[in-house]
């Protein structure tokens, strides 16, 4: 078992290289291959100035150089720094938005989860009462409404209209909104499998057993069938990682919230090309591991998960 | 002295599509240290008459009324409490099919000591050596390396071991066996069988076999209930209804069943399919497919007819046979039909005695 696990850590571990380095490259070659450059919107420029400027970050040498030496030095974790907030890391950038971002994705995945798991076994245990239908409707409503649209209606309702939050992301309280936002869709998406899951379990001839047993209902749900119905949560876990990861994008320019998101936005419509990069490498590496974990916690809870 | 008495148990699953009367008035008693043999086709009732003697029935399923009586304490109708301390302790129940019934992410020695420790007063520790003990009796081989295996290691006949060993863990008085060979090997089945009974002998509980292999039940019952369409047809010892089977439908198992090379000749089966059971006949269940069916088993329900003090069947074949032989006249059975508060009561004979 032990050397098997190992075995599987180590493939995994080259598939993850493999897909951040093509991450890498895409990002790279579609960047450079988008018109402008990071310094088009400044004022006057002469063209020496300009030529001196690429000379400096190494924008005049040519493409698959470049290329070259940015792989080389991402090997050595070496992520260089801004073009455009002058003498500022990019590591520094992505550590600044991540204290924010992160406690942001993290909070919402949680909320998410548990909030997610709770409602959905009480929509099945409850199936075909009002209590169901309730979290069915709604569910489904939040799965459909894009976070765009749900961020700018709780602006207008908790901010403009009834002031209880303030409108930025500055604040502790300002982050209230973008967390709710961010984890409900996630959080709808729970709730719908998790019911399902649950009801096909509840039907199940080992909780039939469970009963047989003389077990009390109240561990037959919570010993027996949550433990079963919660493998299909945690394959979602992974995706779910993914879509708090890019919606906080738009969550976060919507809220204001001083972010990776805001910081990437910012990175893009600047051109600066190394933060882009690194937050991107960022992001993926972000993702790649919480699959990776995801898969680990099915080991957990379901015994017959073998790794191959 | 009979440990559990059913009486005139109903249970009905309310579906969409109406009311399925899947136990329709059962009664039977189960002695201590005997084998009460259930055999019926499937969605007879058998199932679901050990469901309701459980309380584990499946929503839309309910039972209307009845009683079950346990040593003469009520359980239709008693606390949730009253009837979790009833299961798996005093009355255990196994399943048909192994492979599902055991929860894939619990070790084996998890469930088992669940069970333990649920009825008696055993810690963790002391509950872990009566699984290991239990696994042994029921003869599993390395029982200290099994109870810490996933159910999923294990083969199909080993799992109804350890179905098996849960079920006696607490020494049951009543073990229902709901159809325990049917998903396994026919080399595992015989294997299975023994086992029970050599529990059966040593642990000295009753059983209550539920099958539709007439086989189990000449090598294992005393008495045997045949059920059709959630009525009890025909009740008697195993020697009654194998050497003279009164109901028609009983006749037509008992021909149906494969002789080996002993006898030449075809089975004989029973025409047709299982009757609706949301839409009963208004007479006997089993006339549509009965060959012998009179006009009066299309219209009027069957009587019961006593042959001797263990055997009974509701046939009016039986019945008809009993008038001819002058054992009862046709008014008592009349007398019967009214107290009985039938619907069609006048004269039910005169289609069925012109038929013949």
């Amino acid at each position: 078992m032990g050397s098997k696990l190992l075995k599987y850590i180590l493939k995994r571990f080259i598939l993850m290289i493999v897909t951040i380095w093509l991450i890498i490259t895409i990002t790279f070659f579609v960047m450079q291959a988008t018109p402008g450059g990071p310094f088009n919107s400044e004022k006057a420029i002469s063209e020496e100035q300009m030529a001196a400027m690429e000379a400096k970050f190494g924008l005049d040498k040519p493409l698959m150089q470049q290329y070259g030496i940015y792989l080389l030095n991402v090997v050595q974790l070496e992520f260089g720094s801004s073009i455009k907030m002058r003498g500022r890391t990019v590591i520094e950038i992505i550590g600044d938005g991540f204290k924010t971002s992160g406690k942001i994705g993290l909070i919402a995945a949680v909320l998410a989860i548990v909030s997610g798991v709770f409602f959905g076994a009480l929509a099945a245990v409850n199936r075909g009462r009002w209590g169901d239908k309730i979290i069915q409707v709604l569910s489904t409503a939040f799965v459909a409404t894009p976070s765009f649209i749900i961020s700018t209606i709780l602006l207008l309702i908790f901010c403009v209209q009834w002031q209880v939050f303030p409108a930025n992301g500055q604040t502790a309280a300002g982050l209230i909104l973008p967390i709710f936002t961010l984890s409900l869709y996630p959080m709808a998406y729970i709730t719908r499998l998790e019911r399902s899951s649950l009801l096909d379990v509840l039907g199940q001839d080992y909780i039939r057993t469970a009963r047989a047993k003389g077990v009390s209902k109240k561990k037959v749900l919570f010993k027996h069938a949550l433990k079963n119905a919660l493998i299909p949560v945690i394959t979602y876990a992974g995706p779910m990682v993914a879509y708090i990861v890019t919606g906080s994008l738009v969550v976060e320019k919507i809220f204001g919230v001083a972010g990776l998101g805001d910081k990437l936005i910012n990175g893009i419509t600047a051109r600066d090309y190394p933060v882009i990069m690194g937050l991107t490498i960022f992001l993926a590496v972000l993702i790649v591991v919480a699959t990776f974990i995801c898969d680990m916690l099915y080991k957990v809870v379901d015994p017959r998960i073998e790794f191959k | 002295m009979s440990i559990l008495e059913v009486r005139d148990l109903h249970t009905s699953f309310f579906t969409k599509a109406g009311e399925v009367k899947a136990v329709n008035g059962v009664s039977f008693d189960v002695d201590r240290g005997k084998v009460l043999g259930i055999v019926g086709e499937s969605g007879s009732g058998k199932s679901v008459t050990a469901y309701s003697i459980l309380q584990i029935l499946t929503y839309p399923g309910k039972i209307v009324s009845g009683s079950v009586k346990l040593h003469g304490e009520e359980l239709v109708g008693c606390s949730e409490d009253t009837i979790r301390k009833v299961r798996g302790n005093r009355i255990s129940i196994i399943f048909q099919d192994p492979m599902t019934s055991l929860n894939p992410v619990y070790t084996v020695g998890n469930q088992l000591m669940e069970a333990i420790m649920l009825h008696t007063d055993r810690d963790k520790d002391e509950a872990f050596d009566r699984a290991v003990e239990m696994l042994d009796l029921v003869g599993i081989n390395e029982p200290h390396k099994r109870v810490k295996q996933y159910p999923y290691e294990l083969s199909g006949g080993m799992r109804q071991r350890v179905m098996i060993a849960m079920a006696l863990a607490c020494e049951p008085d009543i073990l229902i066996a709901d159809e325990p060979t049917t998903a396994l090997d026919v080399t595992i089945q015989a294997q299975i069988l023994e086992l029970m009974q050599k529990l059966q002998r040593e642990l000295g509980m009753a059983i209550i076999m539920i099958t539709h292999d007439l086989g189990v039940i000449a090598s294992m019952c005393d008495d045997v209930i045949v059920m059709y369409a959630g009525k009890v047809c025909e009740k008697g010892t195993a020697d009654d209804i194998f050497y003279s089977p009164k109901h028609e439908y009983t006749k037509g198992l008992i021909k149906s069943i494969p002789y080996g090379s002993k006898k030449k000749g075809k089975l004989i089966p029973i025409a047709g399919s299982p009757v609706d059971v949301l839409n009963l006949p208004s007479g006997c269940a089993f006339s549509p497919r009965c060959n012998c069916a009179m006009k009066v088993c299309l219209d009027t329900p069957p009587i019961r007819n006593n042959f001797s003090p263990t055997h009974y069947a509701s046939c009016w074949q039986s019945t008809y046979e009993a008038i001819k032989k002058g054992d009862v006249t046709l008014e008592q059975v009349q007398e019967e039909l009214n107290s009985e508060e039938c619907r069609q009561a006048d004269s039910p004979f005169e289609g069925g005695e012109a038929d013949e």
